[in-house]
């Protein structure tokens, strides 16, 4: 299979002939270009999981790890030494589905979406970079090949948020994101050098000998590297650079901040899963706490939120707390007794990538239509895109949890992994779900239903979205529909044998019936065109309201550390003492050597006789100075 | 017999002749006389050096041999300078020669 190092060159190719010659190319045949490389990635990311899942399980009932590709890159001391390869087991393979899918699926809706847009060719080569990035990631064979692409899609992420760089909000959301996570990095780059340190090998699985050596530094290390996780899956309180990413255009949105990259804090614990659970569970556990805290913040503001793209960032802050909640619980490395959280993890994470990118291309192409973010110039659409309208609808159900669409199989394994931790946190998760369906709902009311903008919509009415982007949309809810039913335990589990999903019947009963109730509830709030309820509770609750609309004000908080802590008392004194203490010596060498050239040049006065007469000074000087000593 | 003080002296005084001379004269071809003059002051007091002090030998008298013939040399380079730069600035005043210092 050393075909799959394509997967990696393909992009990176088409990333450098569009960023290097995209400016000579038509935006129509740069796209085509993008397009095409990414149809051949994705054909050779099918053929490579049919190819690894057909090769079957190996004596001991696993699907083999394979690396066929893998170049020592930097060797550093001893055994210690950085590989860059090619690594396939079953979550990598399973990432190289999800990640190809969403990112054709993205690359065809950006050629209807962002047409005779500036710098159309740019927006392809970074689709191209991110795409190869993240493909990296997933297949890295250590955690420092992982750090590295962990970094590109970083800079991607940057590059595509703050794509309208003469949008002043664009920018400041790209620096955001990007100052955001790279403060996280740290954690992890930190996290990487004491498991580097301690174990002495970057591998993801080493021999238990070698990390008997490393001992308690292990829980340390993987703790710091969950904090880079949290910092790119946007954990709270690491969030904040999330919402306003949706800056960037909108399919970006979905391919980067919505089924991919922002998961790969949820595949980075994954990847580290056996040392999680064989050294470290405690730190395991509190990665739950922190996913469910995450979880319920985001649900809760995504209820009160006006702007439809962020409404949808907010369920993704909370979905990714989902699947960091369901590894969390995990107690053992056997999906019967403890271990099932980790299958639904990843199912969840395939689930939700195909049903988010489904959302948030739903919500570009109603973008598209009204040109405007607001909910309140959007409400009874549906007339107008009844194709939008279903494939929105689709995906609404899938995250609300509703049985037969995907999201409601890998919620039920979630939800039945909770319980089996304990009975509170499944309660807990379970609440959040119904939220979930709630402020879906309202979001989905909100633009099909609800309250009409009829002036602005007679002034410049709607239409559906041309094919190219409609395509996508069928497509993604095609696959919403029936990704619930694919065996994914078969394929993916916590200890690699195969795993039978069956769905607990009494956890699926509340879970559905909690659902049902959050979407009757906002179907009685918000379906309508007068909207009494809503508005009563809005004013009753207007603190609350208004707390929970400025996402609990927890931007103004770092607003007020780094403006009023950091930048006033400690950078403000630190740049003082540089710029008067450290410059002022330096200036003050500078200019004593000046003040003494201007003393002495009258020395050098160009006159021949002026210099004898020093001569002879200096000679007699001298030889007075010679009598006096002998 | 003259003595050997005397014609230190006589050195001495055409020595310093030429300092001042070097010093306050404004012309080159004046200056480079004095330098002449200074010259002619430290060949004879090799001179006298090897005349009174060590008679049977002649080592002083040969080196103002060469100091002369090198002075006559030297002067020729330098009259060459001076008319080059009477040719440049059309005189040969000291004080117009200021750009020489850079």
């Amino acid at each position: 299979m050393e075909y799959t190092i394509l997967i990696l060159l393909l992009p990176f190719v088409s990333f450098l002939l569009l960023g290097l010659a995209g400016m000579k190319l038509r935006p129509v045949v740069a796209g085509a270009i993008g397009t095409a490389v990414l149809a051949v990635v994705t054909v050779l990311s099918y053929t490579t999981a049919y190819e690894y899942f057909a090769a079957g399980r190996d004596a001991a009932g696993v699907f083999p790890t394979l690396i066929p590709w893998n170049t020592v890159w930097l060797p550093i001391a001893g055994d210690l030494h950085i590989d860059l390869g090619v690594l396939l087991d079953p979550i990598s393979v399973m990432m190289l589905v999800v990640i190809s899918t969403v990112s054709l699926m993205v690359h065809i809706y950006s050629l209807g979406y962002m047409k005779g847009e500036r710098g159309f060719q740019r927006y392809y080569a970074f689709l191209s970079l991110f795409t190869m990035s993240m493909m990296g990631l997933v297949v890295a064979t250590n955690i420092f090949q992982m750090y590295l692409f962990w970094e590109l899609v970083g800079v991607s992420s940057y590059l595509l948020i703050g794509f309208y760089y003469t949008k002043p909000e664009a920018i400041a959301a790209s620096k955001k994101a990007f100052i955001v996570t790279r403060f996280a990095d740290l954690g992890f780059l930190v996290g990487i050098l004491v498991y580097g340190y301690y174990a002495g090998t970057f591998a993801f699985t080493p021999a238990a000998s070698t990390l008997a050596a490393a001992g308690a530094m292990i829980p340390l290390a993987l703790g710091l590297m969950f904090i880079g996780g949290a910092g790119k899956s946007a954990m709270f309180p690491l969030h904040i650079w999330l919402p306003d990413a949706m800056e960037g255009p909108t399919p970006v949105s979905a391919l980067i901040h919505a089924a991919t990259m922002v998961v790969a804090g949820v595949y980075l614990v994954a990847r580290m899963f056996p040392l999680f659970i064989g050294y470290a569970p405690e730190v395991l556990h509190w990665t739950a706490y922190i996913g469910a805290f995450t979880a319920l913040y985001a649900a809760v503001v995504a209820c009160v939120q006006s702007d439809i793209k962020r409404v949808l960032a907010f369920s993704t802050i909370s979905q990714i707390g989902f699947m960091i909640v369901a590894l969390g619980v995990c107690t053992s490395n056997d999906p019967h007794t403890g271990g099932l959280g980790y299958m639904a993890s990843m199912f969840h994470l395939f689930t939700h990538a195909m049903f988010k990118a489904l959302l948030f291309l739903g919500a570009g192409a109603i973008i598209h239509a009204v040109h405007s973010n607001e909910m309140s110039t959007m409400g009874g659409l549906r007339k107008y895109m009844p194709l939008t309208h279903i494939t929105f609808l689709v995906a609404c159900l899938a995250i609300a949890g509703i049985w037969p669409f995907s999201g409601f199989f890998s919620k039920d394994e979630i939800l039945t992994a909770c319980f089996a931790f304990s009975p509170v946190m499944g309660w807990v998760m379970t609440a959040i779900a119904g939220l979930t369906a709630f402020y879906m709902f309202r979001l989905y009311y909100g633009i099909f239903w609800g309250r009409e903008n009829r002036e602005l919509h007679a002034a410049h009415t709607p239409h559906e979205a041309p094919f190219s982007m409609t395509l996508p949309l069928l497509v993604l809810a095609a696959v919403t529909c029936v990704a619930g039913f694919i065996p994914f335990g078969r394929f993916v589990s916590a200890d690699g044998l195969a795993y039978t999903i069956h769905i607990d019947g009494g956890v699926a009963t509340i879970s559905l019936s909690v659902a049902v109730v959050a979407i009757a509830l906002a179907t009685w709030m918000y379906a309508r065109e007068k909207q009494p309820v809503a508005d009563r509770l809005a004013e009753r609750f207007s603190g609350l309201h208004r707390a929970a609309y400025h996402r609990f004000y927890i931007d103004e908080i770092y607003q007020f550390i780094t403006h009023r802590v950091i930048f006033a008392c400690i950078s403000t004194p630190i740049a003082w003492f540089d710029r008067h203490v450290v410059d002022g010596f330096l200036n003050l060498l500078a200019s004593a050597t000046n003040g003494a050239a201007c003393l002495i040049r009258e020395m050098q006065s160009g006159s021949v006789q002026r210099y004898c007469i020093w001569f002879l000074g200096g000679a007699l000087g001298l030889t007075i100075l010679i009598l006096l000593i002998c | 017999m003259i003595k050997m003080e005397y014609y230190l002296v006589v050195s001495t005084i055409l020595m310093f002749v030429g300092i001042y001379g070097f010093v306050t004269r404004r012309n080159l071809l004046a200056m480079l006389i004095s330098v002449e003059l200074i010259l002619n002051s430290v060949d004879i007091n090799f001179v006298v050096f090897n005349r009174f002090l060590f008679p049977e030998q002649l080592e002083g008298f040969f080196f103002t041999l060469f100091a002369i013939g090198v002075s006559a040399a030297e002067t020729a380079v330098a009259i060459a300078i001076i008319i080059n730069i009477y040719r440049n600035i059309r005189n040969i005043e000291v004080k117009n020669l200021r750009e020489m210092k850079w």
